[in-house]
């Protein structure tokens, strides 16, 4: 059994909970004791029917104002996969939200109201699954029986979406005309939508092909922590420890370790349940080398053919997450991969409209909630690829040199040229139009 | 020999099954911890979703020993056998454990239990806050998962806490990809939950799999409890039954290994992993509804005692 990762976006009312509340309930994923609190909760509250949105509000200002703040995980498991539900806000309030959620996931939900179309934030929710490399999109055209399960409201709206998702960088969109509340397309095909052909939302999830998601050509090893035991036993054992980002690591294989740049070759791969032939993400695995190099956390081990850029000057989309802007000029603490680094704003190349995707060039900050592209230098270099490539080795967050928050999660654009092959100027990435 | 292009048709077709997904991120939050603060502890109460983090521990840091020591709050309420297996299970691994325990608390003054409540659930918040501010630790491992409980649904695998241990929900930093924040202020320290993502279900079906050992109250036996709050509870030194309270002998096992004074067993043949596994995945009640009494008394109030220090 696999596992599938999938974030939720939807605004408020569209039914977000009450078809995660479906999907729980119909795979046992909601138990009789948290369906008997959330039915009394709503009968003190005068509701005539059981609100399932109380099942995922979990903290109280969120029971108290009615709405969702922030990222909930909620978890169900068919025979077929286990799933992982990051359930985000919709309100442009709280994009940051839905970035956090949407980081890890390899799908998105994106719900649309049959009877409002296609509105300004799910334009919005699409671009950012985009901008944060979500593999697969669902477009679920909720309410589908307040509209007589009409095929030309669906039809429209799918028009309209597909028309708006081909200036962004989605490769798989699919559309599921469903009903949350009665349950059409949901689990099972719907009898009162004949002229659907493709399968349920949850058949959507079970199937999805998430293999070739996953970067398996650009070889990465971030180094986390070194394991030396100086015990009698293992005097002489010194093991790299970490997780695959990218690629396929075999033994045998003539790795270079940047920054440095020494090579040498791969003694052998283990876990603690024994040598591995083959190590690929996300395996967390300890490498063993032929030869004894100073090596440390933050460092990268790679294939001498195929490197990341090292570099102190790159270009990315940032989210800004902070009450305070960010400016050109800004100071802060930067971490990618295991390595963290002091960084400085160069410029602000532009704030982006997220609702329609214009890029502001003239814009001097980026304010809580705000996309925009920045060109950042640090005080070390840092071993980059572009986001596109690799979630892992392309992806950052910025942290608050006072108050130690996280305050901006960045995707690399542009990393300069890698080292090797040059690369032409017009295939440098853009994230979106 | 195996061409790469061979190779990796074999690697797409290959994916890791969850288990293996939920270990390597689990492995991973374990060493990023290891790697940026100076004195991590990992919390072990014996119950199965600290066996699953020591389990976790030596995944990543075998051969070596663990960069941390292992504590345990000792309620003084336990079960017998949990301290048994607690000290079978430390001393095999061969790693050094810390006993924080809450009669030292009280005897010293520092708590004191409340009238006519057996449980020292919350009395646990401050003799873990008291070791952590005496061993000086800055990053407490927990066996926490989101699944547990809503407000446990929202909460961070880092859990910045405050010289209080206190939870703040609405300041959270905000957690990306794997990228963990881990910086401190002083008097700060993190709480971390390698196992947030996995599911009642992922543990049992994690130690069928990796054979690990769980005490025996785990398993289905025959033991005299009584009936309070909807429970069956057993009777014990810690808690005797009430007057109108008949003790009976029934087949029980517990889903959640806690206090004694506070943790409900359920009726249950089940006397292997195995056999748990076929039960949780016939459960039609979480293992907080069917075991613990203190959650039940309001909606929030996990989010209440974790606001307070709590886990
Ligand atoms: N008729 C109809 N009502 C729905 C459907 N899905 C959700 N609703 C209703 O729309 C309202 C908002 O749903 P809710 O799940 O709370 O929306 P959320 O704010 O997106 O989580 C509730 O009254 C639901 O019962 C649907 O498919 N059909």
């Amino acid at each position: 059994m696999d596992l599938l990762r999938f974030s939720t976006a939807g605004s408020v009312d569209d039914g977000k909970s009450t078809l995660i509340g479906r999907l729980l309930f119909d795979s046992k994923g909601i138990f009789e004791d948290q369906l008997a609190a959330i039915e009394q909760t709503s009968r003190r509250r005068g509701y005539s029917q059981v609100d399932l949105a109380l099942l995922t509000d979990g903290l109280r200002a969120e029971r108290e104002q009615g709405i969702t703040i922030d990222v909930a995980y909620r978890y169900f498991a068919t025979p077929k996969r286990k799933f992982i539900i990051a359930d985000t806000p919709g309100h442009v309030q709280y994009t940051r939200n839905m970035v956090t959620g949407a980081s890890t996931a390899d799908l998105a939900i994106v719900l649309v109201d049959a009877r409002k179309g296609v509105l300004e934030q799910s334009r919005r929710h699409a671009f950012i699954a985009s901008l944060l490399g979500i593999p697969h999109l669902v477009v679920a055209v909720n309410k589908m029986d307040l509209v007589g399960y009409d095929e030309t409201v669906y039809d429209a709206i799918q028009q309209e979406f597909a028309d708006w998702a081909s200036r962004l960088d989605v490769h798989d969109i699919a559309f599921i005309p469903i009903s949350a509340l009665h349950g059409d397309n949901v689990v099972q095909r719907s009898l009162a939508m004949p002229w659907y052909q493709g399968p349920s939302l949850l058949y959507h999830l079970e199937h999805v092909y998430i293999g070739s998601d996953r970067n398996l050509i650009d070889v990465r090893f971030p180094v986390q922590w070194v394991v030396r035991p100086q015990t009698d036993a293992h005097h002489d054992y010194r093991g790299y420890a970490g997780q695959v980002a990218a690629g396929v690591f075999k033994k045998g294989d003539e790795v270079v370790v940047l920054p440095s740049g020494h090579r040498t070759r791969i003694k052998r791969l283990e876990t603690m349940d024994g040598e591995v032939e083959t190590a690929m993400p996300p395996l967390s695995v300890t490498m063993l080398l032929e030869d004894e190099l100073d090596i440390s956390r933050g460092d990268m081990i790679c294939r001498p053919h195929n490197q990341p850029a090292v570099t102190q000057d790159f270009e990315a989309m940032v989210c800004w997450m902070a009450d305070a802007p960010l400016r050109a000029g800004g100071r802060y603490s930067l971490k990618h991969t295991t390595r963290s680094v002091k960084a400085v704003v160069d410029d602000l190349r532009y704030r982006m409209d997220v609702n329609t995707l214009h890029r502001d060039e003239a814009a001097s900050e980026l304010g809580l909630n705000e996309i925009g592209r920045v060109r950042i230098r640090t005080s070390t270099p840092l071993l980059l690829d572009k986001y596109e490539l690799s979630r892992t080795t392309g992806g950052f967050i910025l942290i608050d040199e006072t108050t130690f928050d996280t305050v901006g999660a960045g995707m690399v654009v542009r990393a300069g040229p890698p080292q090797e092959v040059p690369e032409p100027e017009e295939a440098e990435a853009e994230v979106a139009a | 020999m195996i061409e790469p292009a061979d190779l990796s048709e074999r690697a797409l077709r290959r994916s890791l099954s969850h288990l293996d997904a939920l270990e390597s991120e689990s492995v991973f939050i374990m060493r990023e911890v290891a790697a940026e603060f100076e004195r991590p502890v990992l919390l072990f109460s014996g119950g199965k979703d600290s066996i699953v983090l020591l389990r976790i521990a030596e995944k990543a840091f075998r051969p070596a020993r663990f960069p941390f020591p292992v504590m345990h709050i000792d309620t003084g309420h336990n079960f017998p056998e949990v301290l048994d297996f607690r000290d079978r299970r430390v001393a095999e691994l061969g790693e050094r454990l810390i006993v924080a325990s809450v009669q030292e608390s009280i005897d010293k003054g520092r708590v004191a239990e409340e009238l006519g409540n057996p449980s020292r659930n919350r009395l646990q918040t401050t003799t873990l806050l008291d070791a952590i501010l005496e061993h000086r630790f800055d990053a407490v491992f927990g066996g926490a998962r989101r699944d547990e409980e809503t407000a446990r649904a929202k909460e961070r695998v880092f859990s910045l806490r405050d010289e209080f241990g206190q939870w703040e929900p609405k300041a959270q930093r905000p957690e990306l990809w794997n990228l963990f924040n881990g910086r401190l202020r002083r008097g700060q320290h993190m709480r971390v939950f390698p196992i947030s993502n996995w599911t009642e279900m992922d543990v049992w079906q994690y130690i069928q799999r990796e054979g690990v050992e769980v005490p025996s109250i785990y398993f289905a036996h025959e033991r005299p409890v009584f009936r309070r709050d909807s429970m069956w509870l057993s009777t014990s030194v810690f808690l005797p039954n009430g007057p109108d309270e008949a003790v009976e002998s029934m087949v029980v096992r517990y889903r959640t290994v806690g206090d004694m004074t506070c943790t409900g067993a359920v009726n249950s043949t089940a006397a292997t992993v195995a056999e748990i596994i076929a039960e949780v995945a016939a459960a039609r009640i979480t293992e907080r509804g069917a075991t613990r009494a203190d959650d039940a008394f309001s909606e929030t109030s996990m989010e209440d005692r974790k606001r307070e220090g709590y886990f």
